[in-house]
């Protein structure tokens, strides 16, 4: 029983991780119809940043706001000095859907080589804030601490705020205007390469929250967020890629697979099963499971 | 105050759009645009609203060029684009959908005002606020997408074939309104249609395209006594 109410709960603050990565990849698939390999070089990256100002300041806090800081600084800026002009160039044939796709993966490259350059390939390690020692429950160490815990609350209150930028200011009318149909949005008057330009802001932030929450159980490595990018991109896949429930939900049906198999199995079979839902949901639908419209309308 | 094109010429691809043509629209009036399928109206259109880049040419709205303009801010000076049947975007809300045009306007009172006048002069759009807009009927859409334009107060609407795809009862609903908001709304329209005699007869003025080029402008009312246009265009 302990067993299993421990599974549900790593689930959970694992299929949180996973839903940031996610959110953070559908925010900019549907805003730019690109998938943003480069997610896992930027998040890596503002949690080098938020370890650095950890360690100077003494207040991990104080490196959670640098990391969400310079992810929507650094998202913003890929998109406007880097993808921006790439679409301006490419502008027909097939290599319109392939060259800015090619770019982020050239990006996360470059990205993880840099920090190569400054922070060296050691392994770090970033203390949480709070303890990572598993609750103790009649006795027994559970697989679950005040970490996850707060894990947990911090990407549920980050998906109500995103949840209501979406659907109750004018600026999320503007990003779902922008996503859902950028030729009528413009004629509305809408600036949809700022707003675009936003998107990828949002999208860099909740990547570096998603690292610094990632990172205290982990370690920290130019490569640490790899694993995420695929969880992330696997559970977007099958939210749809379009809708920001989907990639919750996705990632959420990720995290207790990956977890109860692990639980219950053994953690050999984590990336297996990953890869099994992935190519399920491919095969039965693939439009994703919660894909709410047909594809994109111009 | 008037709309002024003169030798524009568009290439779409390789293929020549619009080759070297000139008009001039009085502000208060309504022009429209007629022509067979692939005369270029859409194209015309397109570029008026800076969606399409020119190859030559000038056109310019009370003296100012809007051609290489973004269609953001032409929209935000007053030329508002309804692009053909498909001007509404489904995910989102009636309500919603007419709140796009008025997200930057200052004038936030104005855009309240605006939006009660496109309700009252489209009461079904009143009905339907909080439906998405997929699940309108094809001239609901159509009320909807003209609406929009209507939020943003504009001077100069571009309207591209309204009449498509819709019965023709709608048609003529919707024409007459048109007619209507250019006096109500201190309006200059360009309305682009296949269906030439229900555009000509709203019209002051008539342009008739074909294969990219202006075989004919003249006032509506000579148009539609012309017998060459006649059986060009009207069939009869």
């Amino acid at each position: 029983m302990l067993r299993f109410i421990t599974a549900i709960l790593t689930s959970l603050s694992a299929g949180a991780i996973y839903a940031l990565m996610s959110t953070a990849l559908v925010l900019v698939w549907r805003s730019t119809r690109v998938i943003n390999f480069a997610q896992a070089g930027q998040a890596v990256l503002t949690t080098y940043i938020g370890y650095e100002i950890t360690i100077r300041t003494g207040s991990y806090w104080y490196g959670l706001m640098a990391a969400i800081l310079s992810g929507a600084l650094i998202g913003a800026m890929i998109d406007r000095f880097f993808l921006r002009p790439i679409f301006k160039r490419v502008k027909s044939g097939p290599i319109v859907m392939i060259a800015p796709v090619v770019a982020t993966l050239g990006l996360l490259g470059i990205i993880q080589a840099i920090i190569g350059f400054i922070w060296g390939l050691n392994y770090q390690a970033l203390a949480a804030p709070v303890s990572t020692d598993g609750y103790k429950i009649l006795g027994t160490v559970i697989a679950f601490s005040p970490f996850n815990l707060m894990v947990l609350l911090s990407v549920t209150i980050t998906m109500v705020l995103l949840t209501v930028l979406f659907q109750k200011t004018n600026i999320g009318l503007a990003l779902r205007a922008s996503a859902y149909s950028p030729e009528i949005a413009k004629l509305s008057g809408i600036k949809v390469d700022a707003v675009r330009t936003l998107g990828w802001a949002i999208a860099g932030a909740a990547g570096g929250l998603a690292g610094m929450l990632y990172v205290p159980d982990s370690y920290l490595h130019p490569n640490s967020m790899d694993v995420l990018l695929v969880f992330g991109f696997i559970a977007a896949v099958i939210g749809g890629l379009d809708s920001l429930f989907g990639a919750v939900a996705g990632a959420m049906i990720l995290g207790f697979a990956i977890n109860f198999a692990a639980t219950y199995i053994s953690y050999k079979i984590v990336f297996p099963t990953a890869f099994v839902i992935l190519i399920l949901v491919l095969l039965v639908k693939p439009g994703g499971i919660f894909s709410s419209s047909k594809g994109r309308k111009d | 105050m008037s709309l002024v094109v003169e030798n524009l010429t568009i290439d779409h691809g390789a293929i020549r759009a619009i080759d070297n043509v000139s008009f001039t629209v009085p502000a208060g009036q309504l022009a429209a645009v007629i022509g067979a399928n692939g005369a270029g109206k859409t194209t015309l259109l397109r570029t008026l609203s800076g969606l399409k880049e020119s190859k030559s040419g000038v056109a310019t709205w009370n003296g100012k060029s809007i051609l290489g303009v973004r269609p953001e801010d032409l929209a935000r000076s007053g030329i508002m684009h309804v692009s053909d049947g498909k001007s509404v975007i489904a995910e989102l809300s009636v309500k919603e959908n007419l709140a796009l045009a008025g997200l930057w306007r200052k004038d936030k009172k104005d855009v309240v005002k605006a939006t009660d006048e496109v309700v009252e002069l489209f009461p079904i759009l009143g009905q339907r606020m909080s439906q998405a807009g997929g699940s309108l009927s094809g001239g609901e859409r159509q009320m909807l997408a003209i609406g929009r334009a209507l939020v943003a107060r504009p001077k100069l609407l571009l309207l591209d074939e309204p009449s498509l795809g819709l019965a023709p009862i709608i048609i003529e609903q919707i024409f007459k309104t048109v007619k209507s908001l250019v006096t109500k709304m201190d309006l200059t329209v360009v309305l682009v249609e296949q269906n030439a005699m229900g555009a000509l007869k709203i019209a002051d003025e008539g342009i008739v395209l074909n294969l990219g080029s202006v075989v004919t402008v003249d006032s509506a009312q000579a148009l539609l006594n012309d017998p060459a246009v006649r059986a060009a265009y009207l069939g009869f």
